[in-house]
């Protein structure tokens, strides 16, 4: 798709770079939309060359050359003096003063992350930000992975990047005392860029998961002492781990119990099981490493290393507590089936049945039609599963659950 | 908010499924509609029959003008043709109609829609008070 890895990494040198340029200045002038132009021309051009030509030396210095280059050729073509132009005068002599230098821009990606994750901006408005931003992925790429059109996206983002001006929102990393729940907002966005990479299978999915898994380790490196950081990183690469075995050749949905852990990816594993360590030491767990080690023990479970559905089922009732979510009891509710039972499980899948959250939750549906099959109730089964099988948005997920129903229908 | 979604899809490759295969299709939009239903969100569907059963009244001549009272065209004269109004190469095959709070929430369902596998869906909104 992307092509050899070399052209991989010279896109990864180019958006870091570029991610880095466009927080440094954005950061000067509080103009996120001001730096993105002041640069796009630069990275269109990496972008090209970089891959065929390779790498150079020091890529900052390049995109700021190119860049002050480009501006300096539109001032002279531009007769009309605008606020526009005097702006764009002001961040060439930014970049100026910032190209002797190159070498040591400041990193203000973790500052530019904050910014665009602030309460001010729509929630999910933040996500599609970040990745514009500090990845420089366009309106486009990120329309289609959140499924609006690609005009109304722009729309939004320019609006965000308004906003971000407007409130008067500053570019910088809040306090000690601040930092734990801002910090959450810029984990949630990324990790909504994850999900949406993860749940969708097509051909630019796993670019936005591994853009996310990429946001993730820049946030780790950026905030080496912060554990929930790390928490979510692991818990987006024990997913990923799994990617190679969550379809079969035929693209067919394969549920965690019958995946081939043989498929698993190794690598990312280990990493994710170290990284949720290192967080573990790290004092009170939220919820990204409760997430993160729910999955370690899924993992232990299918290697027939122990049977941890008893600490599974305590590790979702400690998420409840703390999230209050239902669609943590839900979970919880499934692995209560395979500790107390079935009965037990459907009774507190029922008691969620009043929330209006659930009534369109596809496995909500799904998980009340297998612990109905199960305890031989088959008509209403066969309800369930199909209302699930309706809901589902996954192409491979919706065969799953019908070929569930046709297999209980006929058997 | 009302939503209609509007299926099209391509007549002739339709006709070629066979039946059992077709049946599944059924399948997956009656546990669409029972999904839909579920959450309060149906309000209405119906395939449409083939095109080709179709006809199309259209005015040829003359010009539409307003009369004081309505909009008419005296000099012009109805005509009823074969087929739909535009040739294309997908057809307006079957349509929901969804309840929604917005654009969005409309498209999710759409998104959910198994014909949206094999067809474009175009989310119109109804306007309220007729």
């Amino acid at each position: 798709m992307k092509g050899s890895e070399a052209v991989r990494t010279a896109e990864r040198v180019a958006r870091e770079s570029y991610g880095r340029l466009v927080a440094f200045l954005a950061a000067r002038t509080r103009d996120v939309a001001g730096a993105e132009d002041a640069l796009s021309e630069a990275f269109a051009a990496a972008l090209r060359m970089w891959p065929a030509d390779g790498v150079p030396d020091n890529p900052d210095a390049w995109l700021l050359t190119v860049a002050r280059r480009r501006q300096t050729d539109a001032l002279r073509r531009r007769q009309t003096r605008s606020a526009g132009e005097e702006h764009l005068q002001l961040m060439a002599e930014e970049m100026e003063g910032a190209a002797g230098g190159a070498a040591e821009i400041p990193d203000r990606r973790l500052a530019l992350m904050f910014a665009c994750a602030h309460p001010a901006i729509e929630r999910g408005m933040r996500a599609p930000l970040i990745l514009q931003t500090i990845l420089g992925l366009t309106a486009s790429d990120i329309a289609a992975a959140f499924l609006i059109p690609p005009a109304t996206m722009g729309q939004r983002l320019v609006r965000a990047k308004a906003r971000i001006r407007e409130a008067g929102i500053s570019f910088s990393v809040p306090d000690k005392e601040e930092l734990a729940t801002r910090l959450d907002a810029v984990l949630d966005a990324v990790y909504a860029a994850y999900t949406k990479g993860w749940n969708e299978v097509g051909d630019a999915a796993p670019e936005l998961a591994d853009e996310a898994i990429w946001l993730g380790r820049l946030l780790v490196s950026l905030l080496p002492d912060e554990p929930e950081a790390k928490g979510m990183l692991a818990l987006m690469l024990y997913a990923e781990a799994r990617r190679p075995a969550r379809r079969d050749r035929a693209g067919a949905y394969v549920p965690l119990e019958r995946q081939d852990t043989g498929l698993w990816d190794s690598t990312m594993h280990g990493l994710a099981e170290r990284l949720l360590r290192e967080a573990s030491s790290g004092g009170p767990s939220g919820r990204y490493q409760l997430e993160a080690a729910i999955q370690s023990a899924h993992t232990a479970r299918r290697k027939n290393v122990a049977d941890t559905w008893p600490a599974i089922v305590a590790l979702y009732a400690h998420l409840e507590r703390l999230t209050r979510s239902p669609v943590v009891t839900l979970n919880r509710a499934v692995a209560l089936a395979e500790t107390e039972g079935a009965e037990a499980a459907l009774i507190l899948v029922e008691s969620l049945a009043g929330d209006r959250r659930m009534a369109e939750y596809q496995p909500w549906w799904a998980a009340r039609g297998h612990l109905l099959a199960r305890l031989g109730r088959r008509a209403q089964a066969l309800e369930a599963l199909s209302v699930a099988s309706g809901l589902a948005t996954d192409n491979a997920v919706r065969r799953y659950l019908q070929e569930q129903a046709a297999t209980l229908r006929d058997g | 908010m009302r939503y209609m979604l509007m299926l099209y899809a391509d007549e002739k490759a339709g006709a070629a499924i066979p039946p059992e295969q077709m049946a599944k299709a059924m399948d997956s939009l009656f546990a669409y509609q029972a999904a839909l239903e579920k959450v309060g969100a149906f309000v209405m569907t119906s395939p449409l029959a083939r095109t080709h059963e179709a006809r199309t009244l259209k005015m040829t001549g003359g010009d539409v003008g307003f009369d004081g009272a309505t909009f008419s065209n005296a000099a012009g004269q109805l005509q009823v043709h074969d087929g739909p109004y535009a040739e294309t190469r997908e057809q307006f095959g079957g349509f929901y109609i969804i309840e929604a709070t917005h654009m969005d929430e409309a498209l999710d369902w759409a998104r959910k829609c198994p014909a949206a596998q094999w067809g474009p869906v175009e989310v119109r909104a109804l306007i309220d008070g007729f």
